[in-house]
């Protein structure tokens, strides 16, 4: 017989504890915990692949499928993305993830004034159809399924892929991947927005629209709290904005005519994970749960796929440390492990040195590895969801999707997500945390390794970072300016006014695009019909 | 410190982490300075303009692209077109040579990650209250 009184007066002196989102956390949980008992929760969870999800999207999860290990890549041109592409899938990636440079992510060509210092620096340079031709050159579009991490400029990005697989002769229908196109994150945090909100939200909605059509095997939208938490929100508001973005995207789409049924299967998520093994995963276990709910009850889902959330998580760049950076190895290992006990459909471990730079190709290849020895060797994935009906993890799970239920209900109260962005709204909320964050680092309150714990006095690592050729800029603008100077003017000129006509009659904008893609129109063009046509965002200020 | 440290504060450039620049305000302002946060993808000359307009004790810019050395440099040609004489710090992603260099062109001081918060704020008003002269 256990004796619970005597068990509590034995813990009654312990400090108090919380975790990362501020939840307090008691010295112990038991099935008392579990709300309305084991039936009860036994309802909550559901199995793996059946409503609510909670336990996992699909029945067989890591037994029938590995996550897919996609390690984001892209630097200078085509030409060296490319090289790493296949350098990556060498060392046993199994699919690829373009990270494009600023000037393609905000719709300047290379030689824009304000591209130049940026060409190819954080990304790959895509200026035409014609550099996205060389990025998958020698990589079949049928066979690769490509990630692209890209928003404000994503329909023009579609477009340009969407030419690429013609000039390989691969039908739309086989094409598979993920476009991000979350623009209302943009806004949130991840600060590459163009146009204001609204005519920003409708471009999204043409490519999620376009890809219910045409776009079988294709996630057209990617809807992302990975980056507001990176800006410094916690794991349940990151959780609630997340949500309310997703409630704003299925209104806009369902206001247009479509079925929620007909495009919400394809709809996939973006979590972040974090250092705080237990509360990321219930984070990730209530995201589905939570998912589930709005799709079916706010939404009138009848195809159970459309409240079946997927998601891809990326480790968090911001827990890693530019003090000692050998740990930030260890901190990744215990994020991918977060997201795989969470569930997770395909996962991104940080390189070390990212505090720094890019990612090196040694470090890249350690991301890599890290995945690898969690899927063989840690024998995590034989069994799904490993970490149900243990009482901390089941009631944490139902604390994160209460806490974050109140969170997407006050972006509801500022009007929904597009309007509470216009205002600054979860801006402001995510700036205070970021704030309180770093006060509690100062003070020790948040304990870190080799920062205000175990600090190493001047004992940096020399590490081997990566260098961008400085001369790649200049080749990016050479060829831009060979290729306008090789096309059919009057072909292009034709497809922009073709643009700007269907921007202006409303129509969706994707076969425009893809028009004039094929013509040689450049991203930089493309982007200034659209400037031009809806205006350029500036955020309100933050306090 | 002494009150109404004039300070503006401003990413150039096209990259978007406005978590370190933000958090540096909001400290700023808790420190009892009269800060103002430009925003996002400013230019040069809208930066300068501002340090002008607002007589500015010091002009703070992050960087995290890489792209600091390029940036600090147009800033600092476009301080001295608008005749503004406050120092300039920047804050990013800057390796230690970087740094260096940084300093020779005329950066007053650099802030890189990894930076403790109080050490940034002390820093950056030590450099606000050097007394004009002496710039």
């Amino acid at each position: 017989m256990s004796d619970r009184l005597a068990y509590d007066k034995a813990t009654a002196e312990l400090p108090g504890t919380t975790t990362d989102s501020s939840i307090e956390v008691r010295p112990l949980y038991t099935s008392d915990d579990l709300a309305g008992g084991p039936a009860a929760l036994d309802e909550r969870l559901g199995l793996p692949g059946q409503p609510p999800f909670t336990r996992g999207p699909y029945p067989s999860m890591y037994r029938g499928q590995l996550w897919t290990m996609r390690q984001f890549a892209g630097y200078g041109s085509s030409e060296e993305t490319n090289e790493r592409f296949k350098f990556l899938l060498r060392q046993g990636q199994t699919a690829l993830s373009v990270a494009f440079d600023l000037p393609t992510q905000l719709g300047y060509d290379s030689d824009h004034e304000l591209a130049r210092p940026e060409v190819g620096r954080v990304g790959v340079a895509i200026d035409s159809a014609e550099d996205v031709d060389e990025l998958f050159g020698g990589l079949p579009l049928d066979q690769v399924s490509v990630n692209f991490t890209i928003n404000a400029t994503a329909p023009i990005i579609l477009a340009m892929y969407l030419v690429a697989a013609e000039r390989q002769h691969v039908p739309y229908e086989r094409l598979s991947g993920t476009l991000q196109n979350d623009i209302l994150k943009e806004f949130l945090a991840r600060k590459l927005f163009v146009y204001p909100p609204a005519p920003s939200m409708r471009l999204a909605a043409d490519v999620v629209e376009f890809a219910a059509a045409h776009l079988p095997r294709f996630n057209p939208i990617s809807i992302t709290g990975y980056h507001a938490r990176e800006a410094g929100c916690d794991a349940i508001q990151e959780l609630g904005l997340t949500m309310a973005d997703a409630i704003a995207y299925g209104r806009e789409l369902v206001r247009r005519g479509l079925d929620f049924d007909a495009f919400a299967p394809r709809l996939s998520f973006h979590f972040a994970t974090t250092l705080d093994l237990f509360e990321e995963v219930a984070k990730l276990r209530a995201a589905r749960r939570l998912w589930y709910s709005i799709a079916t009850e706010q939404f009138g889902a009848k195809d159970p796929a459309s409240g079946r959330l997927r998601f891809f998580s990326g480790n968090s760049g911001a827990t890693l440390t530019a003090q000692q950076p050998y740990n930030n190895i260890v901190r990744s290992t215990i994020q991918c492990l977060g997201a795989v006990l969470g569930g997770a459909q395909s996962v991104h471990v940080m390189g070390y040195d990212e505090a720094y730079e890019l990612p090196s190709e040694e470090a890249v290849t350690l991301s890599l590895r890290t995945q690898q020895i969690i899927a063989f060797e840690s024998g995590v994935t034989r069994t799904a969801d490993p970490l149900a009906g243990s009482y901390y993890v089941e009631w944490l799970t139902d604390e994160v999707e209460r806490r974050a239920r109140e969170v997407v209900d006050a972006v509801e109260q500022s009007g929904g997500a597009v309007a509470a962005l216009e205002a600054g709204i979860p801006q402001r909320w995510i700036a205070a945390s970021a704030y309180r964050i770093e006060r509690e680092l100062g003070s020790g309150a948040r304990p870190k390794v080799g920062v205000n714990l175990y600090e190493d006095e001047g004992a940096r690592e020399e590490l081997r970072l990566f260098h961008l050729d400085p001369r790649i800029g200049e080749r990016q603008i050479r060829r831009l300016r060979e290729r306008r100077a090789g096309r059919d003017g009057g072909r292009v000129i034709a497809a922009l006014r073709g643009l700007a006509g269907d921007v202006e009659e409303g129509r969706n904008v994707m076969p425009a695009l893809v028009e004039a893609s094929r013509s040689g129109a450049t991203l930089g063009e493309m982007s200034d019909v659209l400037r031009r046509a809806f205006g350029e965002f500036k955020e309100p200020n933050p306090w | 410190m002494r009150e109404g440290l004039r300070i503006v504060l401003a990413k150039p450039g096209l990259d978007g982490h406005d978590r370190g620049i933000k958090v540096i305000a909001m400290a700023l302002r808790d420190a009892g300075a009269d800060v103002a946060y430009l925003g996002l993808r400013c230019t040069p000359a809208e930066i300068a303009a501002a340090a002008v307009e607002r007589d500015a004790d010091v002009v703070g810019i992050s960087v995290l692209s890489g792209a600091h050395v390029v940036l600090a440099e147009q800033l600092l040609a476009a301080m001295e077109a608008a005749g503004s004489r406050a120092p300039i710090v920047v804050g990013g992603t800057v390796p230690e040579g970087d740094a260096q260099l940084l300093k020779a062109m005329g950066v007053a001081d650099v802030l890189p990650v990894g930076t403790a918060l109080d050490e940034v704020v002390s820093r950056i008003v030590r450099i606000a209250s050097e007394p004009a002269a002496l710039r």
